[in-house]
């Protein structure tokens, strides 16, 4: 009876994991359907402006337009494409940004917490170096020195982010070195490389999963914020941060111009990082 | 001649105390030996440096570990790994650790012999399959395709057992593989063990605190006392007259399952107090010369 209990307790967390994975999972990749086709299916051109049109309301309450479905902004450019632009740079910075912050900031970890030694001490000196530095100052510098546009901000973010990883794996790679298997597999001759790819990265895989996705969502804020204080890509462009730094001045008349890019964007970190979880949950062999 | 043989081996944390004074012993081919002290008298240090796996923290002050004739201490790295990967194998500690959570059991055991000694793939599956059931495991299969942490911990030490003998290795060491298991199955895993020695005919290192165990396995015996080798014997002598005074108080201080009455026998203050002046004694020399 107990037994039947605690795995039916199990099988609650699992499906309420699954549930989260998903939820997140699908709100992404409906995102990602809609930036590749926001072209054909953004129902006006997102740069259009019409100054007759200014400030409509959304579809729902009195005073709108038909086909301007969350309103205009205070231009009449209409809200819901220029959403549907915007995913396209969210995403891509997400997608590059993060992976790259990933790769650079893992393998720095992993070296760091694994061989030890002077590689250790030159990684650990970097990480403290880099935290000192104040990341949002640190960014704007960053933009304001190599120029505004998309590549400078994944440059920024690889340059900032990559302690955020280097940092928990190699923390977690010096606990996974400690343990008998790795001495085993040293003993069956193994060399340094070999040992750490085989052994200890499978086990620290599933932590760099969640970060990663943690950090997508992460340079979607950052890829917002630079885009609030005006340093991101080019203002003709739209994204979430520009609509939300626009709405924000014209809250108390037009509120959807803010409010809509913001849950977009407050949607989107929060799959990002729920979905790092549900995968954390599937892949771990442990929990699995 | 003698397959294993560590002369004169001292070994110190880095600019720190001697964790390892000029040990010396030899284990000759298929022969057991045991290495018995109290924690943190080096014994588990003598099996790393052997098998080359000190911690960075600890460095090789002087002396030789000749495995088969050939002296590891001055081999390149890469020789000595692959010398030792050829002739030895560990049965590691704590059977919780010493398996990788990511890697299924039957990988685990097949991949360094196709990665390192070039087995092919089906060989080596093959392999596995007849060690495991030589170790008493019901459903190879199953157990190849498990996760570690689906299986019990005697289950894993038997598998660990298992892996060690994988390639033949001519010398094995044993460090303390029971002290992580409850009694009943400490039991199984030592018949289990002294039985794979018998048949495969490996030397072994016998890592233990606990001479009860070292009876029943081993043949010969290396009493440690403060990284210092106190009396280095045959098991029967020691059992019937113990030379060192520790010696003889730790074989008075093992618990007689036979008579529970009798209570708990410490190591006498006195006898501390001989083998630590030994010991001091030992440093001044080293001081000195």
């Amino acid at each position: 009876m107990v037994d039947a209990k605690a795995i039916d307790g199990r099988s609650m967390i699992r499906r309420r994991a699954g549930l989260r994975l998903w939820l997140s999972a699908g709100w992404l990749a409906v995102l990602c359907a809609v930036a590749l086709l926001a072209p054909w299916i953004a129902p006006k051109d997102p740069l259009a402006q019409d100054l007759f049109l200014g400030r409509l309301p959304p579809a729902w309450v009195q005073g709108a337009e038909p086909g301007y479905w969350l309103g205009t902004d205070s231009l009449g450019r209409d809200v819901l494409s220029r959403i549907i632009h915007g995913a396209r740079v969210a995403l891509t910075v997400a997608l590059v940004a993060g992976t790259i912050t990933c790769l650079v900031g893992a393998t720095l970890g992993l070296m760091a917490g694994f061989l030890r030694g002077w590689v250790d001490i030159v990684i650990s000196r970097l990480i403290d170096i880099w935290m000192a530095f104040p990341p949002v100052l640190f960014s704007i510098l960053l933009i304001a020195v190599l120029g505004p546009g998309l590549m400078s901000i994944i440059i920024a973010i690889v340059v900032i982010d990559w302690t955020r990883f280097a940092r928990v794996v190699r923390a977690e790679a010096m606990t996974q070195g400690a343990m008998d298997y790795v001495a085993s597999a040293r003993v069956a001759g193994r060399g340094r490389i070999g040992t750490m790819v085989r052994e200890i990265l499978p086990n620290v895989l599933p932590t760099i999963v969640v970060l990663l996705t943690l950090e997508m969502g992460i340079a979607v804020i950052v890829e917002a914020i630079l885009s609030f204080v005006n340093l991101s890509i080019s203002t003709d462009d739209p994204t979430w941060g520009g609509m939300i730094a626009e709405g924000r001045t014209s809250v108390h008349q037009a509120w959807w111009v803010l409010v809509f890019p913001l849950i977009t964007l407050f949607l989107t970190v929060l799959s990002f990082s729920q979905l790092g979880e549900g995968l954390k949950d599937r892949f771990d062999p442990v929990l699995r | 001649m003698s397959f294993l043989s560590i002369r004169n081996l001292s070994v110190r944390l880095k600019k720190g105390p001697p964790l390892l004074r000029r040990v010396s012993l030899d284990v000759a081919a298929g022969e057991v030996r045991g290495l018995v002290g109290e924690s943190g008298a080096g014994k588990s240090m003598i099996g790393k440096a052997v098998l080359g796996i000190l911690p960075p923290s600890v460095e090789v002050t002087e002396g030789e570990i000749l495995l088969d004739g050939i002296d590891l201490l001055t081999l390149p790295q890469a020789q000595r790994r692959r010398r030792i990967g050829a002739l030895a194998a560990l049965i590691p500690q704590d059977p919780l650790t010493a398996l990788n959570p990511s890697h299924r059991i039957g990988p685990q055991i097949t991949d360094r012999l196709v990665d390192i000694l070039g087995w092919t793939r089906a060989d080596a599956d093959a392999r596995a399959r007849n060690l495991l059931a030589e170790v008493q495991i019901a459903d190879p299969d199953r157990v190849l395709r498990s996760y570690p942490h689906e299986l019990s911990g005697g289950m894993r030490q038997r598998i660990l057992i298992a892996s060690a003998f994988a390639a033949e290795p001519k010398l094995i060491v044993a460090d303390e593989p029971t002290t992580a298991l409850d009694v009943t199955v400490q039991k199984q895993i030592l018949k289990l063990i002294a039985g794979m020695q018998a048949r495969h005919g490996t030397a072994l290192l016998f890592v233990t605190h606990d001479l009860g165990v070292v009876s029943k396995v081993c043949q010969k015996l290396s009493v440690l006392y403060a990284g210092m080798v106190v009396e280095d014997t045959s098991v029967a002598d020691f059992y019937a007259a113990p030379r060192h005074a520790y010696s003889a108080a730790l074989l008075a201080a093992t618990p007689k399952y036979t008579d529970p009455s009798a209570g708990l026998t410490p190591v006498p203050e006195v006898v501390i107090a001989t083998v630590q002046a030994e010991v001091a004694a030992f440093d001044r020399g080293q001081a000195h010369g």
